[in-house]
């Protein structure tokens, strides 16, 4: 099965735990035309990482690298969730009987319907088991 | 300046003289002027032939073309090169011992910057000396036969805890070993056995009063507290005073020179009394070496005029001070000003020595993190807070939070193992720390201790 067309790109974006550092990174994707799909902050003792869904990844990367921000690419999936009650749980149980390890998820809800962004330990493995199981995953086109 | 302290006591009325000062070598602790001159001068001749059974020191008056026998009166001192702690730490483990190793009744440690501490050693006479200076300075503060005293400071290889034991139970207190730990227990002993002096940390002082409070245990029977180990300024005097019904001394000393009992407190309070019959003190310009004149401050050197198993000539202590050359009401000689800082950027932490230079050791041995760091000291809660500020390198971020967060553990882990205290550790972005051309300002002690 052909897995890479599934593997999205999200920017990861080392932040210190300080006022004004998310502005700082909105500011610089606004100014480059940078579109925000899905966001999302982990926060751990003094610092986070931002997370972010974006239309044009490499645009972001060199942005955010050229002011200093320590910028890493981190593959993710996106799973298509019905956009009504009941639309996280048929997924999660589909990723709990594939036996799928989550690292972390964050979900938006956009033209494409509701949307959930899983980051697993293992893509390829987890890609091939949620099609098996009949859940519908994105394309990489869809969002850069 | 001899002549300005007897005349300084013709003028003061009767009504001003301490009548009830107490003094353990009364002789000894007046000593003055020409007679303080000649013993010191008798000692220092002893002290340079002690000195040269070291290899160390044979090396260093060659190398120097001073010859030992030219060591005779005090001013000539200057010709010695400076004995420093690295000396110290590179002839680890007995390479400053005069004596046969079996004479050598005690050893005891201290912390250093590399792997090894350095070692100490005393002889029968040593602690003698030692216990007697001891028992000078719990006299001076007033303590004696009747007085029960609680020693709350470590037991192990540190100076304080065997150093103040038996230099009490020398001069008759009731003495209670309770070393560290456990501050309901060390509550309940002060309150069960009507301790009336302790000595501690005063970081700790302020902990077991703040644990006391909260027990509701009266602990009126505390008169003294002798305090030591860490610096501490006149605004903890004042709280560790109204906290414990008080009266709070200051205690200076060092392991190389013994350990505490070098210097400490009259009841004036105003500057220690630093024994000089037993330490010649010099202050020093710590960049030049020279002498600095009265009443400027510098660092302290001293030469250890009775020690035996381990004599020093000129060490460096790094500690900051100045002479103070007017007469004490005590009548007793010799005062040095509270220690004001570090000469080198030595940090004392919860007692402990730390030297920026180890965290820049660990912080080189990681390569997830830069070089670049910050160190920010706070008090917090009575308790020292060591804040050490590090870059993440740009290639080792993965995107992952928890790579980060295992890195900070891994980083608290070492600096624990290197520094023998914990420290709190923040990763910061690459690249947004300070960078210093020249000399580096790396450490910010936001404590208000001196
Ligand atoms: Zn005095």
């Amino acid at each position: 099965m052909e897995t890479d067309e599934y593997c999205i790109k999200q920017i990861s974006v080392f932040s210190e735990n300080k006022p004004g550092r998310l502005a700082a990174i909105a500011k610089a994707l606004m100014e480059k035309k940078v579109n925000i799909l899905a966001f999302s902050i982990a926060e751990a003792d003094g610092f986070g990482v931002v997370r972010a869904l974006v239309d044009k990844p490499e645009v972001a990367h060199s942005i955010l690298s050229s002011l200093g921000f320590n910028v890493a690419f981190t593959e993710v999936i996106a799973v298509r969730m019905k956009d009504e009650p009941g639309g996280l749980y048929d997924i999660a149980e589909i990723l709990g009987n594939a036996g799928i390890n989550i690292e972390y998820s964050y979900a938006y809800s956009g033209k494409d319907g509701a949307v959930l962004i899983l980051r697993v330990d293992n893509s390829k493995d987890a890609i091939e088991k949620i099609i098996n199981l009949g859940a519908t995953l994105l394309k990489s086109s869809r969002f850069h | 300046m001899l002549q300005s302290d007897k005349v300084f006591w013709l003028f003061l009325p009767n009504t001003m003289t301490r009548g009830m000062t107490q003094y353990w070598d009364e002789s000894m602790e007046r000593l003055n002027g020409p007679d303080l001159k000649e013993i010191q001068e008798k000692r220092l001749r002893n002290t340079v032939i002690q000195a040269m059974k070291i290899g160390y020191y044979q090396k260093k008056f060659k190398e120097s073309g001073i010859k030992p026998e030219s060591i005779k009166k005090i001013d000539d001192i200057t010709k010695v090169p400076f004995t420093m702690k690295k000396d110290l730490r590179e002839s680890y483990p007995f390479g400053f011992i005069a004596v046969p190793i079996s004479d050598v009744i005690r050893i005891h440690t201290t912390s250093g910057t590399t792997g090894k501490p350095t070692v100490v050693g005393y002889t029968k006479k040593d602690l003698d000396n030692w216990a007697g200076l001891i028992a000078r300075n719990l006299t001076m503060i007033g303590l004696k036969k009747g007085d029960v005293f609680q020693n709350m400071v470590n037991y192990g290889m540190f100076t304080g805890g065997l150093g103040f034991h038996y230099g009490a139970e020398l001069c008759g207190l009731t003495v209670i070993p309770s070393a560290t730990g456990n501050t309901k227990r060390q509550i309940e002993m002060i309150h069960d056995f009507s301790v009336t002096a302790i000595h501690c940390t005063p970081s700790y002082a302020l902990h077991l009063s703040e644990v006391a409070e909260e027990e509701k245990t009266d602990l009126s029977s505390l008169k003294t507290g002798i305090f030591g180990a860490e610096p501490w300024s006149e605004t903890m005097r004042k709280e560790l005073e109204d906290a414990l019904g008080i009266t709070a001394f200051d205690s200076y000393g060092l392991s190389e020179l013994y350990g505490p009992g070098v210097a400490f407190e009259c009841e004036e309070r105003d500057g220690l009394h630093i024994w000089h019959d037993s330490y010649l003190v010099e202050i020093i310009d710590s960049k030049t070496g020279e002498q600095c004149t009265d009443g400027e401050r510098g660092e302290l050197v001293v030469t250890p005029l009775v020690k035996e198993a381990m004599p020093l000539l000129r060490y460096r202590t790094g500690d900051v001070t100045m002479k103070i050359e007017d007469g004490c009401l005590c009548r007793r000689a010799g005062r040095i000003e509270r220690i004001t800082g570090r000469s080198d950027d030595m940090l004392v932490i919860r007692g402990i020595n730390v030297f920026p230079s180890q965290i820049e050791h660990v912080l080189l041995s990681r390569p997830e993190v830069g070089n670049q760091f910050m160190v920010y000291v706070d008090r917090i809660n009575h308790l020292d807070e060591l804040t050490i500020e590090v870059e993440v390198n740009r290639e080792f971020f993965s995107g992952e939070l928890h790579d980060l967060a295992n890195l900070q553990n891994k980083l608290v882990k070492t600096l624990h193992d290197a520094l023998e205290i914990r420290t709190k550790v923040k990763l910061v972005e690459p690249g947004s720390l300070p960078r210093f051309e020249g000399k580096a300002k790396r450490v910010i002690d936001r404590r208000e201790i001196y």
